[in-house]
């Protein structure tokens, strides 16, 4: 069973992310949405542990909440893909669950 | 695909109230069903009518009406959170003898079960807040 993950809090401020990545199953996709996005830039203390969970796991961040907090599609990393809203919509219906992570 | 919307947050107090109507217009424009949007705990509040944002701000309550007008949409307020935090309809206002409503409309109240119903009903339910 795939489950579609969205994190909403920075791991700078809330450890959702880290529990999202303890969690997550094989096959399942982990979405940054609001202030998630922030996990999903580049050069931050948090990229081993996205590298390390890179192979069972793909990860999305939503470009609207990037741009709306100043960073661009080019400052996340390489693991991570921008989707916008219809990517959001299209990730929803292509897992069999949704999951918010809090 | 029928998908449904959970809100738990009100609006312009966190992000969430935007992205879940970013997200449901998205799915709407897709040409998914949205089987019912359900607002929750402070997510209650993006039902009242009496708000009023200045001319350049976003109308984040009078959007979601305008929504289903358009859409046809079931825009359901939980009862139990509408009540703590004054969301009232005409027979709340009756119920409880108070001297006004505020439900915006394209909006009705009702009970968790209709969240039961849209987890069963719908293919997928997308949760938005804290």
């Amino acid at each position: 069973m795939s489950i579609l993950h969205t994190v909403n809090k920075s791991p700078f401020e809330k450890n959702s992310l880290e529990t999202c990545l303890r969690i997550a199953m094989e096959g399942s996709s982990v979405l940054f949405i609001e202030d998630g996005v922030y996990g999903a830039v580049d050069g931050t203390s948090l990229n081993g542990k996205l590298s390390d969970a890179g192979n069972r796991l793909k990860f999305y961040a939503l470009g609207p909440d990037l741009k709306a907090r100043g960073l661009s599609e080019n400052s996340v990393m390489n693991c991570v893909e921008v989707v916008d809203y219809d990517g959001f919509v299209d990730l929803v219906v292509r897992h069999d669950a949704t999951y918010a992570c809090l | 695909m029928k998908l449904s919307v959970v809100l738990n947050e009100g609006p312009y107090q966190h992000q969430a109230a935007d992205t879940a109507y970013n997200f449901t217009r998205a799915a709407l424009a897709k040409g998914h069903e949205i089987f019912r949007v359900f607002f929750y705990h402070d997510g209650v509040n993006n039902g009242t009518r009496l708000t009023t944002p200045p001319q350049d701000d976003r109308d984040i309550v009078n959007r979601w009406s305008q929504l289903a007008e358009e859409h046809d949409l079931d825009l359901v307020v939980c009862i139990a959170a509408a009540q703590r935090r004054g969301i009232v309809d005409e027979d709340e206002q009756k119920r409880h003898g108070k001297d006004a409503n505020n439900i915006a409309k394209g909006f009705r109240i009702s009970g968790l079960g209709q969240l039961i119903e849209a987890g069963i009903q719908s293919d997928r339910v997308v949760v938005f807040g804290d």
